[in-house]
């Protein structure tokens, strides 16, 4: 198939970019949208002009390197998958795409279509972890009872890849799907309830101090995740963040 | 008063709790005002109580006051937090995918019933500051029904009435049940307080847009 492309532009960082249009030709359905613009690619490098940069690594939907605004959603039109699982058989001979970086003050543009998403790597550093002494008393996982449902909830939890969508998606540009999704994988477990207190406020405070939004539940977060994270994560969250403000 | 302004979650459960607030207030004065229409005496006995009553007017007016005022700054500040957190904006937003026009519009919605509160404070609240404490006239318990649908007789303020509770059953749409997420609450009673939300967003707003209809199309011969 035929396609235009119009695709986000930007040199680096402190350059102002600007949408440019490709057409690329002989694109196959079975090509991922990450496959075809290394085509587009190949084709630009041919003319010695210089590739589109973009992200990727896995390129097996896991590990949340890929991202994109595709025709106004992160990941493209398909649902729980990420870019380089999204196919080119969800569109038609001569459309037109728009392909631009997930937009965010807490996510620059380093270059084209790459973002710097490390203010979710600063998030995680404030709090999403456990505190554990490895050095030669590891205490077998299975040891803790833990219950069903719990142990599944927080197994859903943190199935969250990281990639930014819901920042992406989110009209407000909130981090608070990814947050919550963190902040709940450890909640929900009796190992993590032991700086559940600060783990919250850390980590609140941190995605606060990264200039994410306020989150006003539209729920596009939830629709847009590769992963299907669930909103009451982000409620679970809220609540965690009371107790621990309640409690001082 | 700090973490208010500096948490994100603290400014959601103060939306919320303000919003709530709100909603339960927007139902005790629909109670009232739909006696104008089936007992125009119940009307005006319950209008003056609640004009005279030290309680209502010393204690409870205040709050509410307060509380529209918290939900509307906050409202507004919240907008331009989040305006800010996404500076260069997409060129394509497909936001109608992902989520519904009212969640999406708060603010526009919002910002309209606030100007129509403008009207409605000027039709009644300063209407009856002058009346009591101005002018100072004597107590009449039996007027409010009679000024009431006088403020009716014109249809350009019925339009605005009309319009504004459209707006405000959208906004009711959204913000009822979110006020519940924001607080924690998604759990196995959430399908139903979705389900009450949206009955309460029609019939409310629909209720009041028939008063006003009722009292444009019925107006006192004189």
């Amino acid at each position: 198939m035929r396609l235009n492309l119009k695709i986000w532009r930007q040199k680096d960082a402190n350059s102002k970019g600007q949408m440019v249009d490709y057409t690329i030709k002989g694109v196959e359905g079975d090509m991922s949208f990450l496959e075809m613009l290394d085509v587009l690619n190949e084709e630009l490098i041919n003319k010695g002009e210089e590739p589109v940069h973009f992200d990727h690594d896995c390129r097996e939907g896991i590990c949340g390197a890929c991202s994109l605004q595709i025709n106004g959603e992160p990941h493209g039109p398909d649902r729980l998958v990420t870019t380089c699982q999204l196919h080119m058989r969800k569109f038609n001979d001569g459309d037109t795409i728009v392909i631009e970086p997930f937009r965010a003050t807490a996510f620059p543009v380093i270059k084209d279509l790459v973002v710097d998403r490390s203010a979710f790597d600063r998030i995680q550093q404030a709090g999403g972890y456990i505190s554990v002494n490895t050095s030669g008393n590891t205490v077998d996982a299975n040891a803790t009872p833990i219950e069903k449902e719990k142990a599944d909830d927080s197994f859903y939890a943190a199935t969250c890849i990281g990639c930014g969508a819901c920042v992406a998606a989110c009209k407000n540009a909130s981090a608070m799907l990814f947050t919550s999704a963190k902040v709940s994988q450890f909640a929900l477990l009796p190992q993590g309830r032991v700086e559940a207190t600060e783990r919250v406020q850390n980590m609140v405070r941190q995605m606060d101090l990264e200039g994410f939004g306020n989150c006003t539940n539209t729920g596009a977060c939830e629709v847009e995740c590769p992963k299907g994270i669930s909103l009451e994560n982000i409620a679970r969250m809220n609540r965690e963040y009371l107790n621990a403000t309640v409690k001082g | 008063m700090s973490g208010l302004v500096k948490s994100s979650i603290a400014r959601k459960v103060v939306m919320a709790l303000s919003g709530l607030f709100l909603v339960f207030f927007l139902a005790q004065h629909f109670t009232i005002n739909i006696t104008s229409v089936l007992a125009p005496d119940t009307f005006n006995e319950w209008s003056h109580f609640m004009g005279y009553n030290g309680v209502v007017q010393f204690i409870l007016q205040p709050i509410l006051i307060a509380g529209v005022i918290v939900h509307f700054v906050m409202g507004i500040g919240l907008e331009i937090r989040n305006n800010k957190a996404r500076a260069v904006k997409y060129k394509k937003y497909n936001g109608g995918a992902n989520a519904s026009w009212m969640s999406r519009n708060m603010i526009i919605t919002g910002l309209v019933v606030l100007a129509f509160l403008g009207l409605h404070f000027y039709d009644f609240w300063i209407h009856e500051m002058d009346y009591k404490y101005i002018a100072g006239n004597a107590e009449d318990p039996t007027r409010y029904y009679a000024e009431t649908v006088e403020k009716f007789e014109p249809f350009w303020r019925t339009v605005i009435y009309v319009i504004s509770f459209v707006l405000l059953a959208l906004h009711l749409w959204h913000g009822f049940a979110s006020s519940f997420q924001s607080m924690g609450v998604n759990n196995k009673y959430s399908p139903a307080i979705q389900t009450f939300t949206k009955i309460y967003a029609i019939v409310i707003p629909l209720g009041f847009i028939f008063i006003a209809l009722y009292h444009h199309f019925n107006p006192i011969t004189h």
